[in-house]
């Protein structure tokens, strides 16, 4: 992996959680809090950005990480540039080309999406020494921004993560976002971390990233504090990975009859956008235990903690775990 | 005519078992003698090779040369100079080329480019089915006597079981043999590493070891009906080994090679994913590597090639998943054959068994030996020499070689190909 630190250890890009020291994640999620006040006054601006080009780069289609990303760099008052590769073909223009154009505009951050697993890894290859690069999610690899706003909506409501169960719920096999959330919550300490899905759709060897594999839902969600659920594409139901949605959800779908099995104060989490009545029951994800909207909100101050801190105009040095 | 006495080096023949300081005469292209020589013979070139070994000019089974199709690849020029310098006098071509070498033209094509290059030889495997398709054979006997030893269709599997059925008994009625890569497409057709750890952490679609094995079941219950010359390419697992050895000890006429770079890497390498790594099949467990080695050690697997397919910078650059499969070979096949020998894996005779008289003997060639009457392809080399693999000290076209920085044994003095001198170290001819 190209390395996300500069050599005396801050956080130079941010590619994935995996191999990340727990310090620096907690340091994330410090900085995180502080612009969380940020957010709820009325001017929701700070000036740490000023000057700084940060330009969105997504060969994938996406809306709200987009925007969320976008409100980040604005909030910092940095100028934003959305780059929809996407839909705007890219020419037989190759990825590398495409990046030596738009660094040669002075460009200070890169926010990459991409399909293919190491895109971003590959992009910070490439960049020169004073620009930085944010994973947006890259295939099934890695999206570390929503592995970090769950940890921080996490410990806002449980506090410290090391008595903590955690499921993780659905399509672990394609999700970037569950092998970011194994990383990261590994790393700071939690202390069961649980993934809850049908043979199909779960990576072999998956039990090597530290966690217990259950297939029977009621039993994996047993005692669990927080319950993440993963999204499920609706094209998973071709290829014979699963037969139907309506099994799906009967058997993986959270329902309020199967969350009675975790605490009586567990949170729902969904990083979104969910697929109701697919992998979660419209009245849970409505319902007084999820924080799905939240999520949303907190994605924003977690982004400009993020940002800040690879431009390096975030220079508080990590508190002390509480 | 043309006669050359080499002198003073330790000569290892794998074909007689002979081990010793000797010398070898060579005369009008074809081995004299190999012994000592009578004092008053006249040569018209010695070569001393004090200090070094002697050995049949190596036989790579699995090389892509860029032509016809991808000369911005590599040419057949550059890639024969790059065998030439490695010691390889056989350059063994696969057929996945464009167009398909599926035809004896294109197959005449190779060979006047071959000529033209004035290297090593260049031996084009014909292909088993029209457009490696598997649908229709190819006019296998016509390829055959445009000088295919073998055919195969390369990394592509005839997924009709009777057209795969077919083609062997076709191939066997005319004792041609069939090369075979074991690999399940279905299995393996949306994969990229290998179906394990490194895989589910990058979060990259794997190919299980079970695709290796579901094929090489499927095969080799067609070898066992049809009893045909049947060898098995590029064997990445321990299941396909342990499935290999034992079609072999019960009695059927089947051989298997291996892909150096599977000897020395494994999965791990991709953890960063260094395109350089990319390979098909694609890097496996270190159990893997462990019992590969274990099978040259024993003999289930008797052929080592280097799997050359030389790439050019675009297609190994971008992300791991959007760059071409497969390394370049010719250039380190030698080296790092010797780096097996140091770290125990066989003996320096039995090494070179697998990258001489073993392919010759698969491919039914008269060369990889030092029989007298023999053509002269020789080697010679110094086993003591260390060279840096860079992209400089390669000489192939291509410069994706996944040991790139990797410090290698042995360097090649003197290559000949019938009886000709076509590479001297430190003289390009």
């Amino acid at each position: 992996m190209t390395t996300q630190l500069h050599a005396d250890g801050r956080l130079r890009h941010f590619l994935t959680t995996e191999g990340l020291p727990r310090q620096l994640l907690l340091q994330i999620l410090d900085t995180a809090e502080s612009f969380a006040g940020v957010i709820d006054k009325s001017v929701k601006k700070v000036p740490l950005l000023r000057g700084r080009t940060v330009i969105n780069l997504f060969f994938e289609a996406s809306t709200r990480t987009r925007i969320t990303f976008e409100l980040a760099a604005k909030r910092l008052s940095a100028d934003v540039l959305n780059v929809n590769v996407a839909t705007t073909s890219v020419k037989g223009e190759s990825l590398l080309d495409m990046l030596r154009n738009l660094e040669a505009m002075q460009a200070d951050m890169f926010v990459v999406r991409h399909a293919e697993s190491g895109a971003a890894d590959y992009v910070a290859r490439h960049v020169g020494p004073g620009v930085s690069v944010l994973n947006a999610g890259d295939g099934r690899h890695a999206h570390p921004t929503q592995a970090m706003l769950d940890a921080f909506t996490i410990r806002r409501h449980k506090g410290d993560f090391e008595p903590l169960i955690i499921a993780i719920v659905g399509d672990v096999m394609h999700s970037r976002v569950a092998r970011s959330q194994i990383h990261a919550l590994s790393a700071l300490g939690t202390g069961e971390i649980r993934v809850i899905a049908p043979r199909t759709l779960l990576p072999r060897d998956i039990e090597s990233l530290g966690v217990r594999v259950f297939h029977d839902m009621r039993l994996g969600l047993q005692e669990a504090d927080v319950v993440m659920m993963l999204r499920l594409q609706r094209e998973r139901m071709q290829g014979a990975l699963l037969p139907s949605e309506p099994e799906y959800f009967r058997i993986y779908g959270l329902t309020e009859d199967k969350l009675a099995a975790a605490k009586p104060d567990a949170i729902v989490m969904h990083p979104g956008p969910i697929n109701r009545g697919v992998e979660i029951d419209s009245r849970v994800a409505e319902g007084p235990r999820s924080v799905i909207l939240e999520q949303v909100t907190n994605g924003i101050a977690v982004r400009m903690a993020v940002m800040s801190m690879t431009l390096g105009v975030y220079q508080e040095m990590p508190r002390e775990p509480a | 005519m043309n006669r050359i006495r080499i002198h003073g080096g330790r000569v290892i023949d794998p074909a007689s078992g002979r081990d010793e300081l000797a010398e070898v005469v060579v005369a009008d292209g074809r081995i004299l003698a190999v012994g000592e020589s009578p004092t008053d013979l006249t040569v018209d070139l010695e070569i001393d090779a004090t200090g070094q070994i002697v050995c049949p000019g190596l036989i790579d089974l699995a090389t892509r040369l860029g032509e016809p199709g991808a000369e911005h690849k590599a040419t057949i020029a550059s890639e024969t100079r790059a065998g030439a310098a490695g010691g390889i006098t056989t350059l063994a071509c696969l057929p996945d080329t464009h167009p398909v070498m599926d035809t004896p033209s294109v197959v005449e094509l190779m060979h006047r480019r071959a000529q033209e290059a004035n290297s090593v030889r260049v031996l084009p495997l014909g292909a088993l089915t029209l457009g490696l398709a598997g649908e229709r054979l190819s006019e296998m006997v016509a390829l055959q006597q445009a000088g295919c030893a073998a055919m195969t269709d390369a990394g592509h599997t005839i997924r009709d079981t009777l057209v795969l059925q077919r083609a062997l008994e076709y191939a066997a009625t005319f004792e041609i043999p069939v090369l075979l890569t074991p690999a399940d497409p279905w299995l393996s057709q949306a994969g990229y590493l290998h179906d394990g750890i490194v895989a589910t952490r990058l979060g990259i679609p794997g190919i299980p070891a079970t695709a290796e094995l579901a094929e090489l079941g499927r095969s080799l219950a067609l070898v066992a009906d049809i009893q045909g010359r049947t060898h098995f390419g590029r064997l990445s697992t321990q299941q396909g080994v342990e499935l290999i050895a034992r079609a072999q000890n019960s009695g059927l006429p089947v051989t298997a090679d291996v892909a150096i770079h599977q000897l020395f890497l494994t999965e791990t390498d991709c953890a960063e994913f260094d395109a350089r790594f990319h390979l098909q099949p694609p890097l496996r467990s270190i159990a893997d590597r462990k019992a590969l080695r274990a099978a040259l050690n024993d003999g289930t697997i008797g052929v080592i090639c280097s799997d050359h397919q030389p790439h050019d910078s675009d297609a190994k650059n971008g992300p791991f998943t959007s760059t071409a499969s497969g390394a370049c070979g010719v250039d380190t096949l030698l080296s790092l054959l010797l780096r097996l020998v140091e770290e125990g894996v066989f003996d320096l005779r039995q090494g070179l068994a697998c990258v001489t008289i073993n392919p010759a003997r698969v491919l039914g060639l008269e060369t990889g030996c030092l029989t007298p009457g023999a053509p002269a392809d020789i080697c010679i080399f110094d086993p003591d020499a260390v060279w840096w693999c860079t992209p400089e000290t390669l000489r192939s076209q291509a410069k994706n070689s996944p040991f790139l920085g990797w410090e290698l044994p042995g360097r090649v003095n003197h290559t000949l190909v019938d009886g000709l001198l076509i590479h001297r170290h430190d003289d390009p001819l």
